[in-house]
Order: C-alpha cells, then structure tokens, then sequence
C-alpha cells in the first residue's frame, strides 16, 4: 500500500526527526492546557511520555494525530511536522494524517463485528476490495501483532468475545494493518492484565524497527523497560498549563535527570 | 449510652429508635396506594381486552372464522365481513409510510447523534418531540386540506387513498423512530467511534460502516415501534384514506384500514357487523402484542451479544 504524503509547506531542515514540534500551545475553550512544548520524536524508537495525571501528555498525544479536532472549542498554536510537513498546514486532511498516525487506546475499543473485519476495516477503507489480498494482509496484520496463532481459526467470532489483552492486540493489528508510520499508545496497557502487558511490551520492541512508537504511561517501570527516550511532562500549578520539563534518552532520565522535577517525579516524590 | 426521650418515639430499644408509628402506617399506606395505582393500570388493559374478546369471539360462529379471517369482501350492506381488504389496507399504509417515514427519522437521528452542533441539537430536537405531541385530527385536516390537492394533482382522482395517508403517518412516526434511533446511536461506545475516526475513517464512514451495524437492532427496535404507531393511527387515516374496503387499486386509490372501518362503522353496525368489529379489534390487539413480543425478543438478542 502507498501512503499518500501530508502535502503543505515542506522544511527540509528537521534532521532524522519523525514529528517535529515546535512552541505548541494547546487550548480547551479558555483552559491553558499545555504551554512551549518542543521537542524532536526520533524515527524508528520508542519514545515514552511520563508525568503525573492531568499533565497533558494525553492531549498532546492527541495533536499529533489530530484526534483533538473532533473536539469542539479547542485550538492549537505553534507547529507540528511529520517527516517535515505541517500537519495543521492548509489544506491537510486530518483523515489522511490519521492514516499514517495510527493511535491505540487506554480502553481496547475493538468494533462490534469479526475479529477478521475489525483487521480488515482500515484496507477496505483505502478501498482494497480482493478477498485473497484482504486476507494476505490480515494474517500479517495478526502476525505482527501477535495474535494470529490464538485466533486464525476463529477469525468469524465477534472481537469483542476476546479477552481484555487480546482485544487490545486486534486494536494494533487493526492499526498495522493500514502500514502506519506511526503508533500512537495512550496508556495502552493500563486495562488489561500482566500477562498481556508483557505481550504488548514484547510486541513494542519488534515494531520499532518498522514504525515509530510514542506512548503515553503512568507507569515509570514501563517506560524504563520500553522506551529509548522519555519526555516529562508537569502542570505545576492548578490552573496553569502544563509544560514539557524534561526530554532525554530513557536511561539519562532514570539515572541522572538535570531536573530537579523530574527526579523528585521518579523517585515517586509526587505525582 | 441512654438518648433523653423525645416527644413522639416514646420507645426506645437499646439505645435505637424504634420507628415511630406515624412513619410506619404513612410508609405502608403509600406503598399500598402505588401497589393500587399499579393493579388499576393493569386491569383497565384486561378489562378492555377481556371486553373486546368477550363481544368479538362469536365471530368464529358468524360470519364463521374462515369467511371472516379468510373473506375478500367487506360489505355491510351485504352482510359479507372478510377482513382481508381491511388487512390489505394497513399493510399497505403501514408499508408506505416506513418507505417514507423511516429513512427520513434514522436520517435526522444520525444528524441529530453524530453532526449537529449542541447548539443545532437544541433547536432541531424540540422540533422533532414537537412532533409527538401534535393531536392526529391536526395531522389529519393539514392532508385533507393540503396535502390531498396536491396528491390529487399527481395520481388523477380525489387524492383520497394510499398515497396520502401514507405521507401524513409518515410524517406522524417520525419522532417515534428518531427519538429511539438516536438512542440507540448514543448508546454505541464513545471508544469505538474514537477508534473509527483514529483509524482514518471519515464521518460519513464511520456512521455508516461502525455505528450503524453497531446500533442495528436498536434502529430495528425503533422501526417497529414506529410501525406499531402507524398500524394503530385512526384519525388522520380517516381523514385522507377515503374509506373504501376495497384492495389496492394504486397510489391515489381510496383504501380502508382495520381502524379507520371501526370509526367508519361503529355509529351504525348492529348484530353481526357489531362482532365483527371486534373480532377487527381483536385483531388490532394481536398485531400490537405481537410486536411488542418481538421487540422484546430482540432487546434480548442486543443484551446477549452485549
């Protein structure tokens, strides 16, 4: 399948960067919520947002695909880059955006219908109408997710009839199965039980080499355990927006943050 | 610990007030009275059917059930009481008034649930309630003296007939199925529409491949109770059908329905033709339980699947 690029003005400066994002402010209505943020999220790496609940890094997940457009009254300032195109240039289609920003959920939002049609729902979208080529990419799709030996043989059976950690790998397969650039995992493991969580961190290491990962957790271990760089993110007083305090490879981060908020955040001080 | 004893709870059991007597026989005599409202609720709903079963089963003698269930002609004057043009009649009103009707309440529930604006909603959903609330005879004298010239106009003849009362029932079951439609998208998870939008998916696709499939039976549910409205509606039929028992003759022909021959007849109908009217209410009363069982058996499926 071929992904159509986000067109509008192009940069070419941004270096190995996948979103570049630059002075954004993000408003809900009049609410301030998130203030300056800059940051460069590397290509082919899973990059983790940390921080304590209600610190925005959830809403900003959301500007990177969008996702805030649905809501109504919010506005956005500064500039965000996908592989250097303005993804809130004129002219561009958050559809097509979305396409290539896939985005998993804290909640597995499986569709109510077959575990093979919640796969296949993104390439019928595009218009990929051949049942044998369907069918090729949904087996990928499973595969990469690692899901394709628990339910080959009941892919007819509704998705939701699945377990709580097997509907959110048929929501990544669901994802794969359009070839994103990048995932998007808001908190994708809070829901579901240990085991599966271990499935879907392996699962985060194997796609990294093909798709660019940013995740939003609560849980320090995780991010430690998954990520190769960690932004911080804090709302330090009610009220005011929150802002990105720290950005830097996981390990630096855990081991020798330059912010004294962060550390106290890691070393479970708050928060 | 002893409490001082207070005027009124003149008991007092370790420490506990016993309920005072006062409490105890408002408490019973209110649930009584609830329990009574209940049971009067209920037996008007036997008496009127025992009532219509007691005056309309003898239809089984005369005319006898097979000229009855079975007869092609509805004529009082000649003594004949088949119902099947009556039933012929509903089908048909019924049926266009769905064509009509239906598409055009899921299509302003979709709009009401998935684009309107909050501020759009509050104009436009008052304005489909309002509907409801509108008395039938209204309904009815806006087709006598609007719509039928129009009908007339189109379909040669009077205007009185099919087409006319299927376009005001059509009108009439509208806010029934809207108002149930939307329930039924609203009761979709937020979670899925977020994951179809996520997945790139447009508006229009996500209504119409994720949250349509996924609010099927609740629209079906819908469609039925609409249909159940337009099977019962008597007064604006009256007014526009033109009340001929005859089979469906086209679009502008006059028609008669199980209802509107019970208005029709009523003032007049004497020995056979009284029990015949309600073996017809019978029959009314069938079809209501009838789908009123089905949409239960369906509300079941939905809590199964769920």
């Amino acid at each position: 399948m071929t992904t159509t690029p986000v067109t509008a003005q192009t940069d070419s400066t941004e270096g190995v960067a996948k979103f570049s994002v630059r002075g954004l402010d993000f408003y809900y209505g009049d609410f301030h919520a998130l203030t300056g943020i800059t940051i460069d999220v590397a290509e082919n790496a899973v990059t983790a947002f940390i921080g304590p609940s209600g610190c925005g890094k959830s809403t900003f997940l959301r500007c990177l695909n969008r996702m805030n457009d649905l809501i109504p009254g919010t506005r956005i300032e500064g500039r965000i880059t996908l592989d250097g195109a303005d993804i809130y240039g004129p002219g561009v289609d958050p559809v097509d955006l979305r396409r290539r920003v896939g985005m998993i959920f804290q909640q597995p939002n499986p569709f109510p219908m077959s575990i093979y049609d919640n796969v296949a729902f993104g390439p019928r979208l595009h218009g990929v109408k051949k049942k044998e080529e369907l069918d090729g990419i949904v087996e990928q799709a499973l595969v990469r997710a690692n899901l394709w030996k628990e339910v080959k043989d009941i892919m007819g059976r509704g998705g939701l009839t699945l377990s709580g950690g097997q509907q959110q790998r048929l929501c990544i397969a669901r994802v794969l199965a359009v070839q994103p650039d990048v995932l998007l995992m808001d908190e994708p493991c809070s829901a579901i039980d240990p085991t599966s969580v271990q499935k879907v961190e392996d699962l985060m290491a194997e796609l990294k080499s093909s798709v660019t990962i940013i995740i939003v957790t609560h849980n320090m271990q995780q991010a430690a355990r998954v990520s190769d760089e960690t932004a911080f993110f804090l709302q330090e007083r009610q009220g005011e927006p929150a802002e990105l305090i720290e950005f830097a490879r996981t390990a630096e981060i855990f081991t020798s943050p330059h912010d004294r908020r962060t550390e106290d955040y890691i070393t479970g001080r708050f928060g | 610990m002893t409490e001082p004893e207070q005027a009124g709870s003149e008991r007092v059991n370790g420490g506990l007030k016993m309920m005072s007597r006062a409490t105890y026989v408002r408490e019973a005599l209110l649930k009584n009275l609830f329990l009574l409202c209940a049971i009067v609720a209920v037996a008007a709903v036997a008496l009127i059917f025992v009532f219509t079963i007691a005056r309309g089963w003898e239809v089984v003698k005369d005319p006898g059930l097979a000229a009855f269930l079975g007869g092609a002609e509805w004529s009082s004057t000649l003594g004949r009481f088949g119902i099947l043009p009556l039933v012929a009649g509903t089908l048909a009103i019924t049926l266009g008034s769905l064509v009509l009707g239906a598409p055009l309440a899921i299509g302003t529930a979709i709009f009401l649930s998935e684009i309107a604006s909050p501020r759009m909603r509050s104009i436009v959903r008052p304005a489909v309630e309002m509907l409801a609330g509108v008395p039938s005879v209204v309904y009815g004298f806006f087709g006598l003296v609007i719509l039928r010239p129009i009908v007339a106009e189109i379909t040669g003849g009077m205007g009185f007939g099919t087409l006319t009362a299927s376009v005001i029932l059509a009108v009439m079951i509208v806010p029934t199925i809207a108002t149930l439609t939307e329930d039924a998208l609203g009761s979709v998870p937020s979670g899925i529409r977020e994951a179809s939008y996520a997945m790139g998916a447009t508006t229009w696709q996500t209504i119409y491949k994720v949250l349509l499939p996924a609010a099927k039976i609740g629209i079906i549910d819908a469609t039925i109770l609409g249909m159940g409205r337009a099977i019962g509606e008597t007064m604006a039929v009256v007014m526009v059908a033109g009340n001929a028992p005859q089979f469906f003759k086209g679009l502008g022909a006059p028609i008669a329905t199980l209802t509107s021959q019970i208005v029709i007849d009523m003032s007049y109908a004497t020995g056979t033709h009284k029990t015949a009217l309600f073996g017809l209410a019978i029959i009314l009363f069938l079809i209501s339980m009838g789908l009123v069982a089905l949409v239960r058996a369906l509300s079941r499926l939905n809590e199964k699947k769920a």
